[in-house]
């Protein structure tokens, strides 16, 4: 964490949900440290050939643009209208009601009126009425239009990337405008300048190239699983065998780098290994890993459509070369945002597939028929259903445990109830947090979307600080000590944000729960859980 | 001072003094504000509706970005939220009419403050629902009401419409005096009161207030103006009914006349309405239309299970298996991992 970084209470004391002082088309935009991301690193804009990639820095004053720049946003603009009804629809009705205002946990937690998503949206609406309407053309900046030039479009970057699209005021808005529309068109506009993040255009080159956003090539990818199935030996005494691209297993599982790579993701990575080979053992299920698609987010879903379908083709087409029956998804944000809602549209068909069936109960997954991905959650909470793991949840009793619905799998998809089920099968203490911040009306841990970068560390913290301070009411009120999650980004954030806000609770993921708790046949008196934190009862 | 409202009400005014001055004795503008602007509005109002919902129809929509409030269909022992997350049409309708009808998002209004301790809370606060509702509601009414106007004979739910409307009455009934006021239509009141709420939240509610364009407020204005005039015609100024409604309904059966008689305060009451349908289209009063076609809501959830098809999906540039293996084989081959082609067969 960087070490200049402001205390919580300077951070909370800096804030002030009441704009004063002159309008916001008056107010102009100030980069500030701690709040942005540096600048794409031009050998990994160049790698996936996207356009105008050169070193340049966001607090210059020259962004070396393109001669024609204001040209290129036009036409961009003019296209994405077209291709766009949400896009269309979203810069015509919004009657600017200011519902969303204090939905958003960057601007409850930074008071910068232009992180109200009205506000954010506004940044865009105010170039569109004057390049596209009438109205704008005729009344100028008193129809609320104004043109494009250097400082709006340094707005534009500054405030684009302060949006973690998380969707939470699209829930609100009585026209259902989504925000994170707004900001993926924007981001798509800035992208054909060259003006990406370096935490969003590296990850998008590696996984372009290497297949998955860290960079890990083939070898280091089974070097790190090997970790893993050493760790898994020492603690539960069995040795577990991942398969890697193996032809004709029955499902394809594809999962986060993260969780290969940083904890407690590893944690998670750990427990899809222990399940996994739980049930090859008791039921001959035969999962595979890949190397070639070992990357289940999706961070061209944060530079443009197609970018997006670029990196996303990899999942299908890995699953057709190695003509598996289906595809299972493991835990993760925005990755099931895309394969929600993009995945079979941009790269379906998948003819290929079959409809998913879980062979060990015989259910059916009737909800992903057609894309032929079921989400692990889904898929685990149908193997406890049917009584097919033999758990013992007193392993998790030191866990007091709360569960944050991450934005995507919440408002982008729906997987609420399947997560909770789980836990409360593998766990004995689970409490929510309040209602006003869970399942549709979750916070978003404040570094999605791509800005879960170093340098930006007061934004994300002041970004997380609405959910943190529902943990912190579960922690007061019930003791929780365990924020759960289904999401790799949510891995990488809430431990910092948790030792920012509430420093007593720690992140896991669901696996990992799941695998403390799943008797493994053959396994040893276990001592410890996949931390290597004693069990209950086991303290010296 | 804001220059946003002030530049509003002064438009306002502006324009019902014109109309208002204009149809004076001498100045004679009565055709023009009785027939030619009424006709010209309701032109401008049909076209240009029609060409904003047929432009944002003409926009493809590639994704089905439908927001998903509530669980999803999925194990048959998770109940399904049918409605905030549809996976039918029947669902789609049952969310969108609630949405329409009954502003469903906004009854989910919360208000965020922020404590010592620290300690966030968020409390449920409907007045902006409340407001919302008896606008709409008020302005329909009112609407509806018009089509006395516009009819002969009036329809039978017009007359309804009225008693329920004019249930109130405001009279003092004593032997001295025996005074009152016409049936009170409560639409009318209930609309301008909502208006000001509207109007007043917008400028004491300091994040609203920020936001806050002039196109925020000249409607808002507009619709007071009319009720305003359309309350004082009827209650104070006992304009002449009959004349007015030979006038109106020369309008709909496109024998337009002027009869003698009529105030210039009816003619400003005109002209703001007919100013309000010309600037409709125009303005974010489309979301009258707009709400219709909303993407997030008006489409189902269940775009794992149902493929939406992109009109305009494109081929696109990929890393494919093949030359991810070209890159990494010999260190593929030395992990142990598997391989399609082994390094000596290479080219």
């Amino acid at each position: 964490m960087a070490d200049e970084l402001i205390t919580p209470d300077e951070l909370l004391s800096k804030i002030d949900h009441r704009p004063s002082g002159a309008g916001w088309m008056d107010t102009p935009v100030d980069i500030r440290k701690g709040m942005y991301c540096y600048a794409a690193n031009p050998k990994s804009v160049e790698t996936l050939g996207l356009p105008n990639a050169r070193a340049w820095n966001p607090l210059d004053d020259d962004w070396k643009l393109p001669e024609n720049w204001q040209q290129i946003i036009f036409e961009g603009f003019r296209e994405r209208l077209e291709k766009f009804r949400s896009f269309k629809v979203f810069m015509d009705i919004c009657v600017r009601c200011g519902a969303c205002a204090d939905k958003c946990h960057f601007f409850i937690g930074t008071g910068d009126p232009k992180n109200m998503p009205v506000l954010r949206a506004e940044l865009l609406r105010s170039v569109y009425r004057n390049d596209f309407t009438k109205m704008g053309k005729i009344l100028g900046r008193l129809g609320g239009a104004r043109p494009m030039t250097l400082d709006v479009l340094k707005e534009w970057w500054y405030y684009l990337f302060q949006c973690t699209e998380c969707r939470r005021c699209s829930v609100f808005c009585p026209y259902g405008i989504d925000t994170a529309e707004i900001t993926i068109m924007g981001r798509e506009l800035l992208n054909l300048l060259g003006l990406n993040i370096d935490w969003i255009a590296t990850p998008v080159s590696n996984c372009y190239m290497t297949g998955n956003h860290l960079g890990i090539q083939p070898h280091a990818f089974k070097d790190m699983l090997d970790f893993f199935v050493d760790d898994i030996e020492e603690i539960t005494g069995v040795q577990v065998k991942p398969a890697y691209m193996e032809k004709n297993a029955d499902i394809l599982f594809i999962t986060p780098s993260g969780d290969v790579f940083a904890d407690p993701g590893t944690y998670t990575c750990m427990g899809y290994m222990i399940l996994f080979h739980y049930l090859k053992e008791k039921y001959g299920l035969k999962i595979t890993w890949s190397t070639y698609a070992s990357e289940g987010g999706n961070f061209g879903f944060f530079t443009s459509h197609e970018t997006m379908k670029r990196l996303n083709s990899k999942m299908y087409a890995e699953a057709k070369r190695l003509g598996v029956k289906w595809i299972l998804g493991g835990e993760c944000g925005h990755m099931w945002r895309v394969i929600s809602q993009y995945m079979d549209t941009m790269n379906g068909p998948a003819d290929f597939l079959e409809e998913p069936v879980n062979p060990i109960t015989g259910t059916k997954f009737e909800n992903a028929k057609s894309t032929k991905m079921v989400h692990i959650a889904e898929f685990t909470a149908d193997l406890i259903k049917h009584g097919k793991l033999e758990l013992d949840p007193s392993r998790n009793d030191n866990k007091i445990i709360t569960f944050h619905d991450s934005c995507n799998p919440s408002r982008g998809m729906g997987l609420l109830d399947e997560p909770r089920y789980v836990i409360q099968n593998v766990a004995n203490n689970f409490y929510e947090m309040p209602a006003n911040t869970i399942r549709e009306q979750t916070f978003c841990c404040g570094s999605g979307a791509g800005l879960n970068a170093g340098e930006n560390m007061e934004l994300r913290m002041a970004g997380g600080f609405p959910r943190a301070n529902a943990v912190k009411y579960v922690h007061e009120t019930f003791g929780v000590n365990m924020l759960a999650c289904v999401c790799a980004i949510d891995r990488a954030a809430l431990p910092a944000s948790m030792e920012y806000w509430v420093p007593e609770v720690e992140v896991t993921g669901l696996h990992e729960l799941v695998a403390n708790a799943l008797i493994l046949p053959g396994e040893k008196d276990r001592e410890t859980d996949l931390r290597g934190e004693p069990l209950p009862g086991m303290e010296e | 001072m804001n220059k946003n409202y002030m530049v509003s009400l002064i438009a306002v005014i502006t324009l019902f003094l014109i109309a208002y001055v204009g149809t004076q004795q001498g100045a004679g503008l009565q055709m023009v504000f009785g027939i030619i602007v009424p006709y010209l509005a309701i032109i401008l109002f049909i076209v240009g509706f029609a060409r904003r919902v047929m432009g944002w129809a003409r926009s493809a929509v590639p994704f089905r970005i439908t927001t998903t409030c509530g669980q999803q269909p999925s194990l048959p022992w998770f109940k399904q939220a049918k409605i905030d997350n549809p996976s039918c049409t029947l669902g789609v309708v049952a969310r969108m009419f609630l949405e329409i009808v009954c502003f469903r998002s906004l009854f989910r209004n919360t208000r965020m403050k922020l404590k010592g301790g620290p300690h966030l809370t968020y409390q449920l606060e409907l007045f902006l629902w409340i407001g919302a509702l008896a606008f709409h509601y008020a302005f329909f009414t009112v609407v509806l009401r018009h089509l006395r106007f516009f009819t002969e004979p009036v329809p039978f739910f017009v007359t309804i419409l009225e008693n329920v409307d004019g249930f109130m009455r405001m009279e003092v009934l004593y032997d001295a005096v025996q005074q009152g006021l016409p049936g009170v239509y409560m639409s009318g009141l209930v609309l301008l009161a909502a208006a000001l709420y509207l109007f007043l939240r917008r400028v004491m509610i300091p994040q609203v207030r920020y936001i806050s364009l002039a196109a925020d407020f000249f409607p808002l204005f507009l619709i007071m103006g009319i009720a305003l005039s359309g309350i004082f015609m009827r209650y104070l100024s006992k304009v002449d009914i009959v004349a007015i409604k030979e006038l109106t309904m020369g309008l709909v059966t496109f024998r337009p006349t002027i009869p003698e008689g009529i105030s210039g305060l009816f003619f400003a009451h005109l002209f703001l309405v007919s100013v309000l349908l010309a600037y409709f289209p125009f303005s974010k009063l489309m979301h009258l239309g707009g709400i219709f076609l909303s993407p997030t809501r008006n489409m189902t959830g269940n775009t794992r299970q149902v493929r939406h098809v992109n009109p305009w999906n494109y081929p696109v540039k990929v890393h494919t298996y093949e030359e991810y293996e070209d890159d990494f084989r010999e260190k593929m081959v030395e992990a142990g991992l598997p391989v399609v082609k082994m390094p000596e067969e290479q080219a």
